[in-house]
């Protein structure tokens, strides 16, 4: 690699100007922001503002309204990430074996990718709409009774289809280009070997795949914990009886409808640990971890 | 060519000249759609009538997000003078003393000559503080009433002149409308919080909280869960169970429409000003329309049910000149041709007396079945401390609150008594942190 070597301290500095700026922000302020405004209790208009201490925290660790939201959070995220993940590889694998006509599936399979959240949320809302919805229709011929606005479990299934649709398209590309990264040698012989497609998936690619696989990991969780808010908003906004409510629309509905801005800024300093984790473990552990 | 753009040219020089003169102040509103269309009208109207202010609307999306865009506007200086709020935010606008200017208080310092007993008591009463006066300028109020399928009533061999008065009678028509195979259900609703909670409560002069329902100060608290609440939740479960009854969803109710469009719900309780909007979707059958249903049984039903809609708030902070502006914009609001347009052309309630007798004098009423019911529903009685309305702060999360126990409740986890006192609970819970907020 060619290492450049700057005459004056001056222009590495301006160079980095721009990101910097963008990075304090739109990023080190607001946060710094969150983390004052948490230890404090204020009026929506914010004429009072009284130190609270860590009362705003505490009074969350003792909301069961705030437990349920982890424990939502956490059933939600696991559910988005293993149906995401499991559709695309079991769409790449199937794609990956096409000669000539995968061109053709991926250009078809990646377009979700390019819709919107609150786009995707309304289309599925529409689809499992009770009253004029195709899928409560046919789940009715069925015998099963949606109802995604009274039954806790519909609503659940109904945001988690909704979001692990959208990504799907974004983990096919990834275990797409994985697996036509591994060397057909090493398929072909253990196919010699008298290894069957079963036993050659498990053995051979899904081991070679980890980097990636570990790699969306990592993406889908964060995509499911923060980037499903507009699905939410769009189709379930939380309900029935906080049964679809993340952690990132309570931060939402109880700042911005609640006009409780210390409970929410509280919140978003929880948010803020769990990112930190994530990116965490995502350097430290997994990386070590993973065989190339 | 050249002539006409000199022409154009010299006529925006003038009106800029003419528009500098003018005191222009802003107002945001959560109006969209032909009642955005209407408001803007309203406003246009305004402007034209006088060349010394100008009332420029615009547009902020919901309720919700209308009022957050004013608070935040607010922290950072660059407020409206004037922001439409939906009831619910009354009990947030009128803690934030510093941050808003009564209406009262505007009108008589800056207007000339004010008389608050214009208005129709029953509208401005849930607006006014406990000395009776008004804090906010009603705007857009409205107030549930019944609509019902009269063709499916008569199929189902009810006399379809007839709406249910009470809910005994509504129990009872829903089940012969679904034995008789009219309809698979009976009734729907907009509005659990609204309608069957609140309105319910004051309908039968059954107290929400303590302290003339939160109006004596933010020591007052929730008492949502007395016994007739308690009864009617109860049975609206066992409705549900029983398939007479079908929840629309939380908030509005999103449901519920197109539930009665369909012809499958036959009577549904919603919004006095979804009045054309009902209209334009039932043209495949005959529409009826009636009052509340009561519980004949509870002692003071009816009493009046209670308003909803929004209203307009002044925030402080802006000069003499832009209130002069505003006190004459809420003058011509309240004229009885402005205020009768308005009313007629939306479905909401006519603010002051005048208005709704020179509505009547035009004969509006007359031709167009229903359009009274709700000025008759909210004018039966003489408001009582449990009709006024209601005042908490949080309230825009309490009615989730409702929504979510309801939830609960149809769902099985919990009984009706449990799913109110856990309403109460909370939801004072919530009050007590917006009082240690605003002390």
């Amino acid at each position: 690699m060619k290492r450049t070597i700057f005459n004056s301290q001056l222009l590495p500095w301006l160079l980095l100007a721009p990101q910097l700026a963008i990075t304090f922000i739109f990023f080190l302020w607001p946060a710094a922001q969150a983390i004052r405004q948490s230890f404090l209790r204020q009026d929506a208009f914010g004429i009072r503002t009284t130190f609270v201490g860590f009362e705003n925290f505490q009074r969350l660790l003792n909301s069961p309204e705030y437990l349920n939201s982890l424990q939502v959070t956490a059933v939600f995220a696991v559910s988005v990430t293993l149906l995401s993940m499991g559709f695309a590889l079991i769409l790449a694998v199937a794609v990956d074996r096409m000669i000539r006509s995968s061109r053709i599936y991926t250009t078809a399979l990646v377009w979700p990718y390019a819709v919107a959240p609150a786009v995707a949320g309304i289309l599925w809302w529409f689809i499992f709409n009770p009253t004029v919805g195709i899928m409560p229709y046919v789940l009715g011929q069925l015998g099963y009774n949606w109802n995604h606005i009274s039954n806790p479990g519909d609503a659940m299934t109904l945001v988690v289809i909704a979001s692990a649709w959208k990504q799907i398209s974004y983990n096919f590309l990834f275990f797409l280009a994985g697996l036509q990264a591994i060397p057909n040698s090493l398929r072909e012989a253990a196919a010699i070997d008298g290894a069957g497609p079963v036993r050659r998936f498990f053995d051979i690619t899904f081991p070679l795949l980890s980097p990636t696989t570990f790699f969306l990991l990592v993406v889908n969780i964060v995509y499911a914990m923060f980037d499903t808010f507009a699905v939410i908003d769009t189709t379930t906004r939380g309900g029935p009886a906080q049964a679809t409510n993340i952690l990132v629309y309570k931060v939402y509905f109880d700042g911005f409808v609640g006009q409780n801005m210390g409970s929410s800024a509280a919140q978003s300093v929880f948010l803020m640990l769990i990112v930190t984790v994530l990116t965490v473990i995502q350097f430290r552990f997994i990386e070590k971890k993973v065989a190339y | 060519m050249i002539r006409y753009s000199t022409i154009s040219a010299l006529a925006l020089i003038a009106s800029l000249g003419a528009a500098k003169a003018q005191t222009t102040v802003e107002w945001w509103h959560a109006m969209g759609g032909e009642l955005g269309a209407k408001l803007e009208e309203v406003a246009q109207n305004f402007n034209d009538s006088q060349d010394e202010f100008r009332v420029m609307p615009s547009y902020k999306g919901t309720y919700p997000e209308t009022m957050t865009a004013a608070i935040a506007a607010f922290r950072a200086n660059q407020q409206p003078a004037i922001v439409q709020v939906f009831e619910v935010g009354t009990g947030t606008m009128m803690a934030a003393e510093g941050a808003i200017v009564p209406v009262h208080q505007l009108m008589e310092e800056y207007g000339d000559g004010f008389d608050p007993s214009i208005f129709l008591p029953q509208v401005v009463g849930y607006y006014t503080d406990t000395n009776g006066n008004m804090l906010s300028m009603p705007f857009n109020s409205s107030t549930p009433i019944l609509y019902y399928n009269k063709t499916v009533f008569e199929a189902a061999g009810l006399d379809p002149e007839q709406p249910p008065r009470t809910w005994q009678e509504l129990e009872q028509m829903s089940r012969q409308i679904m034995e008789s195979g009219a309809a698979p259900c009976g009734f729907t609703s907009q509005w659990v919080s609204w309608i069957q909670t609140e309105n319910f409560s004051a309908w039968h002069n059954q107290p929400i909280g303590t302290g003339e329902n939160g109006f004596a100060g933010l020591d007052s608290r929730l008492t949502l869960n007395g016994p007739a609440q308690v009864r009617h939740w109860g049975n609206l479960k066992q409705w549900a169970d029983e398939g007479l009854f079908r929840y629309g969803g939380p908030v509005g109710g999103d449901n519920a429409p197109p539930a009665f469009y369909a012809q499958e719900c036959v009577i549904y309780m919603a919004s006095s000003a979804a009045r054309a909007g009902v209209i334009a979707n039932t043209e495949a059958f005959d529409l009826g329309f009636g009052m509340l249903p009561y519980y004949d049984d509870i002692e003071g039903a009816p009493q009046n049910s209670i308003i909803g809609g929004a209203t307009l708030w002044v925030l402080s902070g802006k000069s003499d000149d832009e209130y002069r502006a505003v006190a004459a914009f809420f003058d011509y609001l309240t004229q009885p041709e402005v205020q009768a347009d308005w009313a007629e052309a939306t479905g909401y309630l006519p603010i002051t007396q005048a208005a709704y007798d020179l509505s009547a004098e035009r004969g509006f009423y007359a031709d167009n079945p229903g359009a009274e019911t709700p000025i008759q529903q909210i004018t039966l009685n003489e408001p009582t401390e449990n009709s006024k309305g209601l005042r908490f702060g949080n309230y825009v999360q309490i009615r989730g609150i409702i929504d979510e126990e309801f939830e609960q409740m149809l769902s099985g986890a919990k009984d009706a008594q449990a799913a109110l006192d856990s309403v109460v609970a909370r939801g004072n819970d919530l009050i007590e942190q917006f009082q240690a907020q605003n002390q």
